[in-house]
């Protein structure tokens, strides 16, 4: 029987996760206003625009507004309060 | 996330090959049931016809309706499991449990700890020697290293950074270099879809003491130190950041075979011009590391020959335009630029920044100019904001002088050079700190 060694372990130490809840949802969109963020990865601005169009076809009770972050990939926070303080719902993209 | 945790209800949408990524990333954010839904790749370079038929169309993972999945992911009820979200801990033991060879070799290449090539296993006996090459205590946590931005910050420790050095097949005396390395929280397994690797420059006597290579095949297979600490360097960003496992922590289209290994010291010897640590503000008596993400594109030439000024505009034409190049040069190079003026690093790269253009319509047509740069443009930062006002056909100065890192590296057989893409983003660190 061939001999065993003990050998290290790798990998670093992760953080420990804690569970967050999702916010509340209310049964409809209608009345309320719904953000479209662009992120700004490529193309994606051409992207919610579509889907803005989507929504004055389909949806025109609902209240679109496209925004923006100031930067790529990194958090704005004036831009979350923005849409916090009037804001009924969110659709962000697109990740890719 | 943070916008759930506003009172918002969101929908993130991604495009479809980053479902178990964006998954991932959920459930490590202890939010797993985040609503997601996701289009067919690519969004990029799709016309406006084309996004809305994504947006009319299903969802390429469930199968299902996109828009249908949208409006129910911000209307219906939240259930137990959205309000409790995950919490977990999660451990990593300090040794495994005892096996052969053998099957300790398979279970670090199925657990993707390895670059799938044979590695020294990490026995007790090796890591305590490799902790021998620093003063530093094997506790002491030494960085926090993540793939990218949207993912968690792993913590490491001195021992941790050894068991990886060793893995490589590094020495102990080349250890202070790996833990400069790692303390740096540069890591060189992005899990960019550009497929980054790690390129470090070694500065300072540290070259000499642990028989680094600056001369012929220098970033090549052709000596220890450089080999084995440019693959520590790789090998400790995958497994202390959380991993580099494809379609979760790697999204790399193509991957880079710079990933292996891209480690080799300046020959500052050879050299005409300052060392590249001393133009950053070392002193020459100091030895460093210099820690570029990059490495996706290399243009070679030779030089500098009568047309050299038609032949550099062109190569630099061909550079990814948002990320400069490393120069590399051969010490017959960096002396044939001396003999014709340039006499300091800064004014060759000067004459770069200034006489390699593109037509703006040209410079701003990449995927990462247009989702990096343009905001910076449209925000009013410069440079970006004034070659965002170019017409079509005007050129623009395709790099800032900052953004060129000239290295001298060669053996002089023939006056060869390379663009390599390389952002240094200040990233230079203290070897002799970890001695």
């Amino acid at each position: 029987m061939a001999d065993q060694v003990t050998v290290h372990d790798p990998r670093g130490y992760p953080p420990k996760v804690t569970g967050k809840a999702l916010a509340p949802r209310k049964e409809t969109l209608e009345g309320r206003k719904l953000y479209l963020v662009d992120c700004l990865f490529d193309n994606s601005a051409v992207f919610m625009s579509q889907l803005q169009h989507w929504f004055a076809e389909h949806l025109p009770a609902v209240e679109t507004a496209i925004i923006r972050p100031r930067e790529s990939w990194v958090d704005d926070p004036e831009m979350r309060a923005a849409i916090a303080a009037d804001g009924g719902a969110a659709i962000l993209g697109v990740g890719l | 996330m943070q916008l759930e945790q506003q009172g918002v209800p969101t929908v993130a949408v991604h495009t479809h090959v980053f479902s178990r990524l964006a998954r991932s990333v959920a459930q490590t954010n202890g939010m797993p049931t985040m609503r997601q839904v996701f289009v067919p790749q690519p969004v990029v370079g799709r016309s406006p016809a084309e996004l809305r038929a994504y947006i009319d169309g299903n969802d390429p993972i469930t199968g299902r309706p996109f828009m249908a999945e949208v409006l129910e992911g911000l209307t219906r009820p939240l259930d137990a499991a959205d309000l409790a979200g995950v919490s977990f801990e999660r451990t990593t033991p300090r040794l495994l449990e005892p096996d052969t060879e053998e099957n300790l070799q398979r279970l670090f290449i199925e657990n993707h700890w390895t670059d799938f090539l044979p590695i020294v296993l990490p026995t007790e006996e090796r890591v305590a020697a490799m902790l021998a090459g620093t003063s530093h205590r094997p506790d002491e946590i030494v960085g926090r290293m993540r793939p990218t931005a949207y993912r968690e910050f792993w913590e490491y420790t001195v021992e941790k950074v050894a068991v990886n050095a060793v893995m490589a097949g590094a020495r102990p005396e080349y250890f202070p270099v790996i833990l400069a390395m790692a303390a740096s929280g540069v890591t060189a397994r992005s899990s960019s879809t550009t497929s980054f690797a790690g390129v470090a420059v070694v500065n300072g006597p540290i070259r000499r003491e642990i028989g680094m290579n600056p001369g012929i095949g220098a970033m090549g297979p052709y000596n220890h130190a450089n080999a084995t600490i440019g693959r520590a360097y790789s090998l400790l960003s995958q497994n202390l950041q959380g991993g580099s496992v494809p379609n979760e922590t790697y999204m790399g289209s193509q991957g880079n075979p710079l990933s292996y290994s891209c480690c080799f010291p300046e020959n500052e010897e050879r050299s005409p011009w300052t060392p590249f640590h001393v133009e950053h503000g070392f002193r020459p008596e100091e030895s460093t590391v210099s820690l570029f993400l990059g490495g996706w594109y290399t243009i070679f030439g030779d030089g500098p020959r009568d047309t050299w000024q038609q032949r550099f505009r062109r190569a630099f034409a061909a550079c990814d335009t948002y990320i400069g190049p490393i120069v590399a040069l051969d010490p017959l190079v960096a002396r044939g630029f001396v003999e014709r003026g340039f006499d300091t690093k800064q004014k060759l790269a000067e004459w770069f920044a200034r006489n390699c253009r593109l037509p703006a319509r040209e410079y701003w047509d990449s995927i990462w100019m247009q989702t990096l740069a343009r905001p910076r443009g449209l925000a009013g930062i410069e440079p970006f904001a004034s070659r965002l006002k170019a017409a079509p056909d005007e050129e623009v100065e395709i790099f800032r002088p900052e953004d060129i890192s000239i290295v001298v590296v060669g053996g002089e057989t023939q006056p060869t050079w390379r663009l390599i893409a390389g952002s240094l983003r200040g990233n230079i660190v203290s070897v002799d700190k970890w001695r």
